[in-house]
């Protein structure tokens, strides 16, 4: 039993750290906010695909280094508190996954080792729009070897070569530079993770291996759910930082504000959240690099206390800052917006908080058979 | 990360829950009004379980033989008491003497007469009772006026201490007193071990809102003490404090009491517009909320464990499960009664669902707020502690005990 990264983990960690405190300060995120038609950062994205990183978790076979989720989950967890404003997310939890999960071996070969290097850039397009994601009710259809419909928003949709869209009749890969593919710029909560309605038109599209879609989709989600909570975690992290250090800077009533209570005990409480998320995140990662039998349960865990804590993290750390935190200027808002990000991809807090429910139910009445 | 026992973890734990089940202590003898804390007769049950341990091995495993423990690792010690929690044998008699007074007592003393009440402990013969806090000094533990004064090879104390938890049956306590007014504070306290029989000792008994009686003042009148019952230096007795406290958290903060499990098979039983409480998406929602809580509360103890296990002492941030676990005993019993609609308000046992388990933890609740350091205590000490902010500023700081303004 080890509650922590491993020794070559945390120095997989530091390294990241360093690396992104590099070529990764808050002004490339603020790049891409000024110019949110960019959707990311290119150079940031091509450094990141230089060091390996897309391919952590990725088996060498297909071209990845192989490392393990856990050490994903680290990177991750950096990655979150940079805020980098990079399509790793979508191409490596949700692309390169849902490959693993429901793809043929051909369709792994071909397309990992791309995403791997991180020369190809992928998504996943599943919501049509406002509202809960209910496979029944997905519009988008498979016909004749190709896909028609929409899909609105689609996270880094402008920048990815591919992507896997769900349809009625299951997940496909489908070739977003190809015909029948039309798409343009969504402006989001998040400018820094650009996003895009996507038109198929007739488009070609290549069933991923069978199988059943929506079991495979809340594989994927569940799998991703815990990746992203860790990306929320450094960014929650990040953000107590940024408080504390201001509160330790300015000076009010002649002493530093974080010397009342008011700011404390707020503080405090961010903290005790973020301790909340961090517990159920690292059981996720063990679940996620063990594939134990509780990573439904761990997944919807992980996501439901990381987005409690991103949130109460990010927004206490603007109320610490006072009006300036309020301003355009200041990089407090980032992390506000990060945080609604990932509380909103993959479903609302609301949605996992049933599957939550759902799946402990279910667990104590396994228990009591047993 | 890994949540897993490792092959000579998993044969521990089963040859452990193998010899629980065996030996496990029988209940069916007690009569209902005697199946509950602090009875004599379950006292007498939690007694000879404590001894039963003892012989076996199993009693303050990574204690040092010496000291009645059986020598064995803080990993070992974890998986008893997780194997212990799960049979569902849960006896509060010995935790404060054996996880906060006794440790403080092997840490700060070297005198051999006092280390050799360690061992009675262990074996359950002797119960302790922890004696810090006063009537003016609760969350200013370090406000403590119950004086010592050296006399000789004695010090004779004066004094009253409150919320001694098991002081009425208590064999022995820990106390802290005031050596030196005319220092600041922290600086003029010392601890001392007593038997509860000595002279000049007398305990009264505190009802709480919830009825029950656990709660003591202890009156401390011309007590007369040897000087090796002294816990550490003169003048030590801050560090004493801490120690315990510490050690008093992250007992506090690993968990126990009712939990989710019993919150759903609650529900399961409720009526509710359509189906149960347990259908009520409303009810769901909640317990998704409470679940990442009691998880938390679950996965920080093994962190603390985890640092044990490398030989590290557990921090300030231990604090953050206090915390949670005094909330969570909040919102359980609230939502708990809650969900029972009008049947909520019937606490008494024999018709009660849960048998009032519920009722009587809702009136419970306040109190876990409060004991073993109140919510602004732990968040002080996690905004101090963890965060690096500073203090509030102090008008006690650098001043003689005895100049520092008292008001009521």
């Amino acid at each position: 039993m080890n509650f922590d990264y491993t020794d070559d983990q945390k120095e997989l960690k530091d390294e990241a750290r360093r690396f992104l405190a590099d070529v990764a300060p808050l002004t490339v995120a603020r790049g891409v906010l000024d110019d949110p038609a960019r959707g990311h950062d290119a150079a940031l994205w091509a450094r990141i695909g230089e060091q390996g990183w897309c391919g952590a978790a990725i088996p060498e076979l297909y071209g990845g280094l192989g490392l393990g989720y856990v050490e994903l989950c680290a990177l991750a967890e950096e990655l979150g508190r940079a805020v980098a404003p990079v399509p790793f997310a979508s191409s490596v939890y949700l692309f390169a996954e849902a490959l693993l999960i429901a793809g043929s071996e051909a369709q792994k070969a071909e397309w990992l080792p791309k995403v791997s290097t991180g020369e190809l850039i992928g998504t996943i397009a599943a919501t049509e729009g406002a509202g809960v994601l209910v496979a029944e009710r997905i519009a988008t259809r498979f016909e004749n070897g190709t896909l028609t419909g929409t899909k609105l928003p689609v996270t880094d949709g402008m920048a990815a070569d591919s992507a896997v869209v769900l349809a009625k009749e299951g997940l496909f890969l489908v070739d977003l530079t190809g015909p029948g593919v039309t798409r343009e710029s969504v402006s989001t909560l998040d400018p820094t993770r650009g996003a895009a309605k996507l038109v198929f038109d007739k488009a070609p599209a290549e069933p991923l291996a069978s199988g059943n879609a929506r079991e495979q989709l809340s594989r994927i989600h569940d799998r991703a759910a815990i990746l992203l909570a860790f990306e929320a975690l450094g960014g929650a992290d990040r953000a107590l930082e940024m408080a504390r250090d201001y509160a330790l800077e300015r000076y009010a009533f002649g002493r530093p504000i974080g010397s009342y209570q008011a700011i404390k005990h707020k503080l405090a409480d961010v903290f005790v959240r973020n301790e909340v998320a961090r517990a159920n995140a690292y059981y996720g990662a063990w679940a996620l690099s063990s594939d134990a039998p509780e990573l439904g349960l761990a997944a919807a865990a992980a996501r439901v206390s990381s987005s409690a804590a991103y949130y109460l993290a990010a927004k206490e750390n603007i109320q610490t800052h006072g009006g300036i935190g309020f301003t355009w200027e200041a990089d407090c808002h980032f992390f506000y917006r990060r945080a609604r990000h990932l509380s909103l991809i993959l479903g609302a807090p609301r949605v996992w908080k049933r599957h939550l429910a759902d799946r402990l139910v279910a667990r104590l009445a396994a228990e009591e058979v047993q | 990360m890994n949540f897993e026992d490792n092959p000579a973890e998993a044969e521990y734990r089963a040859k452990v829950r193998a010899w629980i089940a065996a030996n496990r202590p029988d209940m069916s003898h007690l009569l209902p009004e005697e199946n509950r804390n602090w009875h004599p007769a379950h006292k007498e049950v939690a007694r000879k379980w404590q001894h039963i341990k003892a012989d076996a091995g199993y009693a303050c495993l990574s204690w040092p033989k010496e000291r009645g423990g059986a020598g064995g690792t803080q990993i070992e010690e974890a998986i008893f008491n997780q194997e212990e929690a799960r049979a569902g044998i849960q006896f509060t008699y010995f935790m404060t003497g054996l996880h906060m007074l006794l440790p403080a007592m092997m840490e700060f003393s070297t005198d051999e007469a006092s280390l050799a009440r360690v061992p009675p402990a262990v074996r359950g013969e002797e119960i302790w009772c922890q004696l810090f806090s006063e009537p003016s000094s609760g969350s200013d533990s370090a406000g403590i006026r119950t004086a010592a004064v050296q006399d000789g090879n004695d010090w004779v104390i004066n004094g009253q201490k409150v919320w001694n938890s098991g002081a009425q049956i208590a064999d022995y306590g820990m106390m802290v007193a005031r050596t030196d007014p005319t220092v600041p504070k922290h600086k003029g306290l010392t601890a001392f071990w007593l038997d509860m029989k000595t002279p000049g000792v007398e305990v009264r008994p505190i009802m709480m809102m919830s009825g029950d009686n656990e709660l003591n003042e202890v009156f401390l009148t011309d007590v007369r003490i040897p000087d090796n019952q002294r816990v550490g230096e003169i003048g030590g007795g801050w560090k004493v404090i801490i120690s315990t406290l510490m050690n008093e958290r992250a007992a506090l903060g690993s968990g126990t009491g009712l939990n989710w499990r019993d919150v759903i098979k609650l529900a399961g039983q409720v009526p509710s517009f359509e189906g149960t409480a347990l259908d009520d998406p409303t009810f769901r929602e909640w317990l998704a909320d409470l679940y990442v809580d009691a998880e938390a509360i679950r996965l920080l103890s093994f962190r603390t464990l985890t640092a044990l296990s490398h030989g590290k002492t557990p921090g300030p941030e231990g604090s953050a499960g206090k915390l949670l676990w005094s909330g969570l005993g909040g919102n359980l019993s609230s939502q708990a009664v809650d969900i029972l609609d009008h049947g909520g308000l019937i606490d008494d046992p024999a018709i009660a669902l849960a048998s009032g388990a519920f009722q009587h933890r809702f009136l419970w609740a306040p109190g876990l707020r409060l004991g073993g350091g109140t919510d602004e205590i732990m968040k002080n000490i996690i905004a101090e502690r963890v965060l690096g902010l500073p203090g509030e500023p102090r008008v006690d700081k650098d001043v003689p005990f005895r100049d520092i303004p008292r008001g009521r």
